[in-house]
């Protein structure tokens, strides 16, 4: 079941290449501007490489919400879900695992391009690698959240931005952490919460989808 | 499904924004039955049949239904891009049917020549039609049908009350929210406010 449902946003994703290539394209560009933001001081750059790379993935985490669940809503395919008993939870996580894999894993490809960008030590580059990989889930799981919960309302992709940034606080603290090289503690906790909004996440999503249908 | 085997339902309500649209609305229907639904814009047709597909939480009232539950909407749900069989082949597969009942299906609905068509092609007239077929190919025993007929010319609703009587011969069930006669032989009657 899930996976039938996961393979049909992945058809679906395959037809609108623009969607998988938009928030890394924006992701990547973050981080080419910053070092004319800054200026070209390659130690300074080297040093906020990997907090640059976590608040440019999480800003590419939100561009997507808006047509996550909308055009779901709109077109009445989650009235066929529901009428035929499948319950908007396994819906959620369908939708959770499709996205997480439609934005994580070409973010998680794009990552070396703009570490070099940055000047990035390859150390560095493996930690956000590693955090990105881990915290990424967490962020899918809030763009999902904030997406069900504003679907439906007008200009609701700015509103998903402000429910989203403070949410997803403990994702980047801890996978900044991760970066000075402290080690297990951060990872766990990144992990922990990371873990946390994934399982929270589709019950929350579907009870908001819940709500919203009329 | 044998004969008898019936969905009951009893004293149902419906609000919507607090006001109330219909209540105490109450019917049987068996296997091989239909139910004509009928009323005035905004008397409730649309609503009632949400709360029986399970869409819709009635105010009042209970839902007893043993049939698997085949929905059409008022939109046609068929995503842009894809081609129709394909799109038909995705629901089949969630329902558990053979990629023949998706071609028998658009063989009912005469949309066989348009099956490899991208659905962003489609007419209104064709898109309901994809969306009727969708239904058919479920394999579901009662059919849920909102405004079946709107925008069919008149062969296709020809096409739509056969294709009824056929799955009401072969033991299935219609409810049906429609403003005029679809073609249903001798079905119950409920009319809405």
């Amino acid at each position: 079941m899930i996976w039938t449902l996961v393979r049909r946003d992945l058809a679906l994703l395959a037809l609108r290449p623009s969607a998988l290539l938009v928030p890394v394209i924006f992701f990547v560009l973050v981080a080419a501007l910053f070092p004319f933001a800054v200026g070209p001081d390659a130690r300074l750059l080297a040093r906020i490489a990997g907090g640059i790379l976590w608040v440019a993935a999480l800003l590419a985490a939100l561009l997507p919400v808006e047509t996550l669940v909308a055009g779901d809503r709109a077109d009445g395919t989650f009235d066929q879900l529901v009428a035929r008993g499948i319950a908007l939870e396994t819906v959620a996580a369908a939708r959770l695992l499709s996205h997480w894999l439609g934005f994580a894993v070409p973010l998680l490809l794009a990552l070396p391009v703009a570490g070099v960008l940055l000047g990035a030590s390859p150390t560095l580059l493996g930690r956000a690698a590693l955090g990105l990989l881990l915290g990424t889930p967490g962020l899918a799981a809030l763009a999902l959240l904030a997406a069900s919960l504003t679907a439906g309302l007008r200009g609701g992709g700015a509103l998903a931005g402000l429910i989203v940034l403070p949410l997803a606080l403990p994702v980047l603290i801890f996978g900044a952490g991760l970066l000075t090289g402290e080690g297990a503690g951060a990872l766990k906790l990144l992990a922990a919460s990371s873990l946390v909004l994934v399982a929270v996440a589709p019950f929350a999503s579907a009870a908001a989808l819940r709500a919203g249908m009329d | 499904m044998t004969g008898n085997v019936s969905m009951t339902v009893a004293g149902l309500a419906c609000e919507r924004g607090g006001r109330p649209v219909f209540a105490n609305v109450g019917f049987d229907l068996a296997a091989g039955g239909a139910l004509q639904v009928e009323g005035a814009n905004g008397a409730g047709k649309s609503s009632l049949l949400r709360i029986l597909a399970g869409l819709l939480a009635p105010a009042a009232g209970t839902v007893a239904n043993p049939f698997r539950t085949g929905w059409l909407g008022a939109e046609a749900t068929l995503k842009p891009g894809m081609r129709l069989r394909s799109e038909l082949l995705h629901w089949a597969r969630l329902d558990g049917a053979r990629p023949a009942a998706v071609d028998a299906a658009l063989a009912a609905f005469d949309l066989a020549p348009l099956a490899d068509l991208p659905v962003d092609l489609l007419s209104s007239g064709q898109r309901r039609r994809a969306a009727l077929a969708r239904v058919h190919a479920s394999g579901a025993t009662l059919w849920l049908l909102d405004e079946p007929g709107v925008g069919l010319d008149a062969a296709s609703l020809a096409r739509l009350a056969g294709v009824m009587a056929d799955h009401r011969a072969t033991g299935g069930a219609v409810i049906v929210a429609t403003h005029g006669d679809i073609g249903l032989e001798a079905p119950a009657r409920l009319v809405l406010g």
